[in-house]
């Protein structure tokens, strides 16, 4: 990924046509704002804009390769600033935009850019590059029969709390079937920001995924509890997961009992498996936290991460099978793609049976939504292959 | 007996078909694919000219299962069973399949490479044998511990779907879920009422064949392996229905399909589209230009057996 801006003229893109107009007055910007959306995707350049009065603005965001804050440039004579970063086909690009007036830094989403992600720590705006389309099976299909979503309380002795998990049945369910089960991490936020409920919906519908009873457990102390904690482990394993197959036509064998999560998440389901070996069949591991240190001690994640290198580098220096198979996905334009990239290996060569996928997308949990097609299929493939119309 | 397979029914043939042959009486229907949907048969009953006569054998499946726990909790243990059978069998074929295009695709000098190809198909043609004869033996097993004939509740509903199809002058399997079908229709022994003729397509031709092949190349997780997952009512002999063919098979890559048509021999591939009519007398001959594949993966119309 590279970024472009200033000088070159190259009239293909639309704002250097517009750098070559005079005047530039406020009406011929009007005009230019008004024709289409922003940021202006062509080809794999996308043109960020901003208008106002300022002292300096700049493209901020996390994505690995760019620098973190890229300048925008004022068009001479106006009030607009812009910036052509080179995106690839495919991409999905979180930013904020970041103004300085005076000594005032604000940080804010593009006002000229409606579309938001949204996750726990806020939001920010989003740019599809060429090629990215949300797919359309995390949309509400009214065609798809909606399963239903109810809470269970579940008195845990290892957590020494009432954890409030909410439970996926899905459409059509019976008692009389049996279903397997997948426990999700962060359940609350994989419901709300990543459209979990409505993705189930749809690709169990679609035949993609199996009909599953899905529980989505929140955390508690989430750095704690999903860093290796064995209360965790314990929590998952000995109580909530029994409780389930005991109330619920849950088929209750290995094979058909999954772990989910994503960054801390997918450690907490590693390290639950880990502890707990021949009792879960698969895990699905998003962008997974998994740092480790191949030598010395500075992993650069700070003190949360401690008991995780701790538990990875474990894992590393003796890798084991503790499940079947693995999903892991990873976004390329985050700092854990090294390391997710590095543990795809490492899980294959412990003789589980790996499916590994990369996004060019960040530490997102629209990354994640947008993975659980291939994630949920590989774990629990739906009955397609039984049906012929 | 004969038995007319047809294509997939999104653009109905069926009715024609029907009408041309004259067929005098009722006509059974299963419909036990489609599930929960069953009963959703209007449109199918509108193409027999009203004279459908649905066997309701997914419904009698539920009544079984409600007032026959103690056989209901026989079969889930036993299609558990099963079910660890094919992923046995599944993982084993993976290996096997792998190491076949591993070697078709290696740039070894044309008869070396032939050769080790052969003799890795000969692998999976002897893994799908024994993956067969081992699902019979189960299936066998299973029905000699639990006899159906002698569990009341089934002996009833067969004396119904026989009564059902005394009269009828022809059967008709729709598509929907092949495993289901193919459960349901042992279940209440239909084999051993059908009259001259069996009109079928989709899920319902496969449920009619002594080995039923399950494909799907077009999944969410990528490609998947054919598999073989059992023996279906055995009218058929010899062929291997595949329709919607060119939408759940990569029928572009021959040297896939080769593999494909070449494991299955010395059975007809016969790919079922839209408007497809297959007319199989059961003496075993197989009709002149039907649309099936070719050895070397390409599809051709078949000659006269």
């Amino acid at each position: 990924m590279t970024t472009v801006s200033g000088p070159d003229v190259d009239r293909s893109l639309a704002i250097n046509r517009l750098r070559e107009r005079r005047p530039i007055d406020a009406a011929a910007v009007d005009r230019f704002l008004a024709r289409g959306d922003v940021p202006i995707v062509e080809g794999e350049r996308c043109t960020f804009l901003f208008r106002g009065e300022a002292d300096a603005v700049h493209v901020v965001h996390r994505t690995v390769g760019l620098p973190e804050r890229i300048a925008m440039v004022r068009l001479v004579g106006s009030d607009l600033w812009y910036v052509v970063v080179e995106l690839p086909h495919g991409s999905r690009f979180e930013y904020q935009i970041e103004v300085r007036r005076g000594d005032l830094h604000e940080r804010v989403n593009d006002p000229l850019n409606p579309r938001v992600a949204h996750s726990p720590v806020g939001s920010s705006s989003v740019c599809y590059a060429r090629g990215y389309e949300v797919p359309e099976w995390t949309r509400t299909d009214p065609a798809a029969r909606p399963g239903t979503l109810t809470e269970v309380v579940v008195p845990s002795r290892a957590l020494r709390r009432d954890v409030p998990v909410r439970l996926y049945l899905p459409a059509r369910f019976r008692a009389t079937a049996r279903y397997p089960l997948l426990v999700v991490h962060d359940g609350p936020d994989y419901l709300q920001y990543a459209a979990a409920k409505t993705v189930l919906d749809n690709l169990i519908h679609r035949l993609d995924v199996a009909e599953t009873i899905v529980a989505f457990v929140p955390p508690g102390d989430r750095l704690v509890e999903y860093a290796n904690s064995a209360a965790h482990a314990r929590f998952l394993t000995t109580e909530l997961v029994p409780l389930l197959e005991s109330t619920y036509p849950l088929v209750g064998t290995p094979p058909a009992r999954a772990l989910m999560g994503a960054s801390f998440g997918a450690v907490a389901s590693l390290s639950t498996a880990y502890r707990h070996r021949d009792f879960y069949g698969s895990l699905l591991l998003q962008s997974g936290s998994f740092v480790f240190t191949d030598i010395g001690f500075d992993h650069g994640g700070g003190p949360a991460f401690e008991p995780v290198v701790k538990f990875v580098n474990q894992f590393r220096a003796a890798p084991r099978r503790v499940v079947d198979r693995i999903f892991m996905s990873c976004g390329i334009y985050e700092p854990l793609i090294v390391p997710n990239r590095s543990m795809a290996h490492t899980f294959e060569t412990a003789g589980m049976a790996v499916r590994y996928v990369e996004a060019r997308d960040g530490h997102s949990w629209e990354n994640w939504r947008d993975r659980l097609r291939e994630g949920l299929s590989w774990i629990y493939p739906g009955p397609q292959k039984f049906f012929y119309e | 007996m004969k038995v007319i397979l047809l294509g997939p029914q999104r653009t109905p043939t069926l009715g024609g078909v029907v009408e041309a042959l004259e067929l005098p009486g009722p006509i059974a229907t299963v419909t036990a694919g489609w599930q929960e949907r069953e009963p959703a048969d209007d449109e199918l009953n509108e193409l027999l000219a009203g004279r459908g006569v649905n066997l309701g054998l997914y419904q009698r499946w539920l009544d079984v299962q409600t007032r026959d726990p103690e056989y209901a909790a026989a079969v889930r243990m036993q299609r558990e069973l099963l079910d660890e059978v094919q992923e046995l069998y599944l993982v084993r074929l993976d290996y096997a399949m792998r190491s076949a295009y591993d070697v078709q695709h290696r740039p070894s000098s044309e008869r070396l490479r032939d050769d080790a190809l052969a003799e890795a198909m000969e692998a999976v043609r002897d893994l799908d044998a024994r993956h067969l004869d081992r699902l019979g033996h189960l299936h066998g097993e299973f029905y000699r511990s639990w006899p159906p004939h002698e569990r009341p509740v089934i002996d009833e509903h067969r004396t119904a779907v026989a009564a059902l199809m005394r009269d009828a002058a022809a059967v008709v399997v729709t598509g929907g879920h092949v495993g289901v079908l193919v459960e349901v229709l042992h279940t209440f022994n239909v084999a051993s009422s059908l009259g001259p003729l069996v009109i079928a397509w989709s899920a319902g031709a496969m449920a009619l064949t002594d080995r039923i092949v399950l494909f799907h190349d077009r999944a969410p997780q990528g490609p998947g392996h054919a598999e073989i997952y059992g023996s279906g009512l055995s009218l058929l002999r010899g062929v291997v229905p595949l329709p919607h063919a060119r939408h759940r098979l990569m029928l572009d890559d021959a040297a896939r399909m080769s593999l494909f048509a070449h494991r299955f021999a010395p059975a007809r591939c016969v790919v079922l589209e839209s408007g497809s009519r297959v007319d199989l007398e059961s003496d075993g001959t197989f009709p002149p230009n039907v649309q099936v594949l070719g050895a070397d993966g390409r599809v051709v119309s078949s000659v006269a057996a």
